[in-house]
């Protein structure tokens, strides 16, 4: 901490900001004050209001009441320009760059104008921007190309280019390795140490007690609290956000039942730098939660396309319940009672203009909400509106279009829907879960993995696709570790340390293993 | 100069601005008109009056609508599931062959009718099925395929009508046989020039509501259309839903060739249709590819046509002016929606 913070200069004002979507309150009447190279945490559970809030402050939305100012000036509403011209920079929660230009063209994108070709000083100063902040990305790659992390980068990079004085990041790290995460964090060091402010947005309340020097918690939309970092824990933080106690569950040990669904050494064609699977041979038992840990891009996503029904294997054999299976589609998988959470909710879990009940039926509609041909409109609203209440799915209501959702009522609504039970009415036999509390609040991630813990009691095998190496140890009966296609054994609840995890992750066991 | 988008775009902006479309797209008649000059305002009213000024000139209008009704529907289904078809002409061309095919003799009361409707639905389907398969198969664009087999149609008619089809009493006239009495579409009142095939068009368009709103294709062919990927991950069969669209979305221009020979003209000639498949094209983006709007907007555009039609004859300003007129309705129309999603803001 440095001394004499509080004295810093304001850089930034919210006052009384009000916002309201219909009948609900988004915003409502929240101020929040921001020092010279402070870094403050914005947290809350989803559909707190903290995206919104910072759309307000960027200029996306104009607020129904209240004050933004920055650095002593009012900003004027629903001005994105104003924003950026007095220093406010924004890294949104979905990226917002152009895959088919350069690195170098989407930072530049917007501060020229629309005729002008040349480059003038633009490659050195974000080669010197890059050097300063540590934030290494080619100038001259494709963004398509990169991977989440350099996206984030250039992101970051493109409002520092734009001489941002206030950085605001909305779940940066939603979607970064723990590795890229520190990086990041090295980053924000080094921008609050030039004399930057950070508004930084996490449900990870290890990153916030990391990285932040204050905590603004929101709770429908009024602030609820204020602490500083140093004078407060995680187990506090998280009471303020969800207004009460709250514990994780943890999986107590069962006994398995039968195999459900076994992979015969499967195999894969890589894709481009994705690796594909290489004699992969695993068994999901009835009864037991399968956890799948290992960094990102190590295969996860090939194994979830064939067990979700979107691949066949180049070789080797799926076998559902013994049975070795011949056609294998999405809806064939579906049929055979596995429920998938996807991975990318925005591009394959839902239809981003479809309303909530159009998307809660998007894989049972044929079964269960129509006769011969004829959709049973009134039924599928019942059944959106049974996800929306159970799973505590903040939204004006059915027939919000999904895309207005905050992201983390987004995923509860896709895990509602795989939940209840697919194309039969009977609850899933196998689930596939993967990344299921990306985005999530503490209070969600608790519902959520005491849902999969509660569908194993029910005799469910569930596969657990994470790379939260505690997540995974908390919930899984076995565990087994991916990289480059390859998985390991599994290990039994309890005889696995975090350490040996890591070596298995890095390749460095797979290496021993062959060996011997 | 930057677009900014707009969340919830105001109903003022949201009427106001195809109402400030409509009335631009008057404004630039009145200048063409000047240029070409004659009195602006007399221009525009003769067009009104053309189109609407009397019993006959409605049933007109109405007339020249029904075809635009049903290759309006046709690409409206299509392009819901982003199936660009661009052949609405040539399936148009394949329901007229048909017409005539069963409806010179071959068929007899009562069922000539209906069978040779079927078979024209049937032919249009065919004829959109080979691009649609080469797309899900191969990868095919089928803005080319579709493109491309108009002029192959338009071909294969003429060798038609010049060949086995040719009418023996045409006196040289490239056009075919005529159908017989009970292959003809009666009239919806005697005496009347209007034809059932209007009637026709508009439970047409009726039923196309219908199955995209209630049925289990509708939802599907809307998903597919919105996001693939996600109709896929759901358990769609996303190339049986595109092939099921294309089979309505032919079967629907087909139609409106059948209902122009077995309804209006007759027989089956080279100039049977000034283009109305591409027509269609402007005919469901004005309706932004609403079933029941297909039916305004179909109407709307055959009175520009057959309004100019009398106009140009009464004011001696060519007919090319209905052309114009349509294009920069459609111009206008689109940059109006682009409008109600997004403002421009300078900077
Ligand atoms: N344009 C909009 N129209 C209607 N409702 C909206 C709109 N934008 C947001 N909302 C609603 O406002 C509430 C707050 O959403 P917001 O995105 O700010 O939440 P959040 O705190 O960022 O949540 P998360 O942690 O899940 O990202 C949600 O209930 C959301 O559904
Ligand atoms: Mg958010």
């Amino acid at each position: 901490m440095t001394p004499g913070r509080t004295e810093a200069e304001v850089v930034l004002r919210l006052d009384g900001i009000t916002k309201r979507f219909g009948a609900l309150t988004a915003n409502d009447a929240v101020s929040l004050t921001l020092r010279r190279g402070e870094v403050v945490a914005l947290l809350g559970e989803n559909g707190a209001g903290k995206t919104t809030l910072m759309n307000i402050l960027f200029g996306h939305y104009v607020a129904d009441a209240g004050e933004v100012e920055v650095f002593g000036q009012p900003l004027p509403p629903g001005n994105p320009r104003a924003a950026l011209a007095s220093g406010v920079g924004m890294v949104h929660q979905h990226f917002t760059l152009a895959g088919n230009l350069t690195v170098l063209d989407n930072i530049r994108l917007g501060t020229e104008g629309l005729w002008s070709r040349s480059y003038g000083g633009a490659r050195e100063k974000v080669e010197r921007l890059s050097r300063d902040f540590g934030l290494a990305v080619h100038p001259d790659a494709k963004v398509g190309r990169l991977s989440v992390g350099e996206r984030q980068r250039v992101e970051i990079l493109k409002a520092l280019y734009r001489d941002a004085r206030v950085l605001i990041l909305d779940e940066p790290t939603a979607v970064l390795t723990p590795q890229e995460s520190e990086a990041l964090f090295a980053t924000l060091r080094k921008a609050t140490a030039l004399g930057l402010s950070v508004i930084f947005i996490s449900h990870k309340l290890h990153e916030v007690m990391a990285i932040a020097d204050r905590c603004v918690v929101l709770r429908h939309g009024r602030v609820v609290g204020e602490v500083d970092t140093h004078a407060t824990d995680k187990g506090a933080l998280a009471a303020l956000m969800v207004g009460g106690e709250l514990s994780l569950p943890r999986a107590e040990a069962r006994e398995p039942g039968a195999v459900l669904l076994r992979l015969e050494g499967v195999s894969t064609p890589g894709r481009g730098a994705a690796p594909g699977l290489q004699a992969v041979t695993l068994e999901l038992r009835a009864g037991q939660i399968t956890g799948l840990a290992g960094v990102s891009g190590n295969g996860q996503a090939a194994l979830a396309e064939i067990v979700g029904g979107l691949a066949l294997p180049a070789s080797g054999r799926i076998l559902v319940k013994d049975t070795p299976v011949t056609r294998w589609t999405p809806g064939e998988a579906l049929a055979r009672g596995v429920a998938r959470i996807p991975e990318d909710r925005h591009h394959q879990g839902s239809i981003a203009d479809f309303d909530l009940t159009e998307n809660a039926v998007l894989e049972a509609y044929r079964t269960r909400f129509s006769q011969r041909g004829w959709m049973n409109w009134r039924a599928a609203r019942g059944f959106a509106e049974e996800i929306i209440s159970r799973y505590d799915v903040r939204c004006p209501g059915p027939s919000t279009r999904i895309r207005l959702l905050s992201g983390g009522n987004m995923q509860k609504l896709i895990l509602g829907r795989a939940m209840a039970g697919g194309p039969k009415a009977v609850g899933p036999t196998i689930i596939l879960a993967n990344q299921p509390v990306r985005g999530l609040d503490v209070g969600a991630i608790a519902y959520v993995q005491g849902q999969l813990i509660a569908a194993r009691d029910r005799g469910a095998a569930v596969l657990l696709i994470s790379e939260d190496l505690d997540e995974i140890m908390g919930l899984s009966d076995v565990i087994h570790v991916m990289s480059e296609g390859r998985l390991s054994p599994a290990f039994a609840r309890g005889t696995m340390a975090a350490r040996d995890l890591g070596l298995w992750m890095a390749g460095q066991k797979f290496e021993d293993a062959h060996a011997a | 100069m930057r677009l900014e988008p707009i969340a919830n775009p105001s109903p003022v902006r949201r009427l106001g601005l195809p109402v400030l479309a409509l009335v631009a797209t008057l404004g630039v008649a009145m200048l063409l008109a000047l240029v070409a000059g004659a009195n602006p305002f007399a221009v525009l009213g003769q067009i009104a009056t053309g189109a609407l000024g009397s019993r006959l000139a409605v049933l007109e209008t109405l007339n020249r609508a029904t075809p635009l009704i049903f290759t309006g529907l046709a690409v409206a289904v299509a392009f819901r599931a982003k199936l660009w078809n661009i052949g609405a002409e040539a399936q148009l061309y394949a329901g007229a062959i048909m017409a005539v095919v069963l409806g010179t003799g071959a068929l007899g009361s009562p069922w000539v009718l209906p069978v040779s409707a079927l078979a024209a639905m049937l032919g249009g389907a065919a004829l959109l099925l080979g691009p649609v398969l080469l797309k899900t198969r191969l990868g095919v664009d089928e803005v080319v395929t579709t493109l491309l087999l108009n002029f192959i149609m338009l071909l294969f008619v003429s060798y038609l009508l010049e060949g086995p089809m040719k009418d023996p009493g045409g006196m040289g006239w490239p056009k075919s046989t005529p159908l017989i009495p009970e292959a003809r579409l009666p009239r919806i009142v005697d005496g009347l020039r209007l034809h059932w095939g209007f009637a026709l068009a508009i439970l047409a368009a009726v039923v196309v509501w219908v199955i995209q709103t209630r049925t289990t294709l509708g939802f599907e062919i809307r998903a597919v259309g919105q996001n693939p990927e996600a109709a896929r991950f759901a358990g769609m069969p996303v190339n049986v839903v595109l092939v099921k669209t294309a089979l309505l979305s032919g079967g629907l221009a087909a139609l409106a060739g059948w209902s122009e020979v077995a309804g209006l003209k007759g027989h089956l000639s080279s100039d049977l249709s000034p283009g109305f498949g591409y027509t269609g094209i402007i005919v469901a983006m004005l309706a932004l590819l609403h079933p029941l709007g297909v039916v305004v907007t179909a109407i709307f555009v055959a009175g520009i046509f057959v309004g100019s039609d009398a106009m140009s004859r009464a004011a001696g300003v060519p007919t090319y002016i209905a052309d114009m007129l349509l294009a920069t309705a459609l111009l206008f129309m689109v940059l109006a929606i682009l409008l109600t999603k997004v403002r421009v803001v300078r900077g």
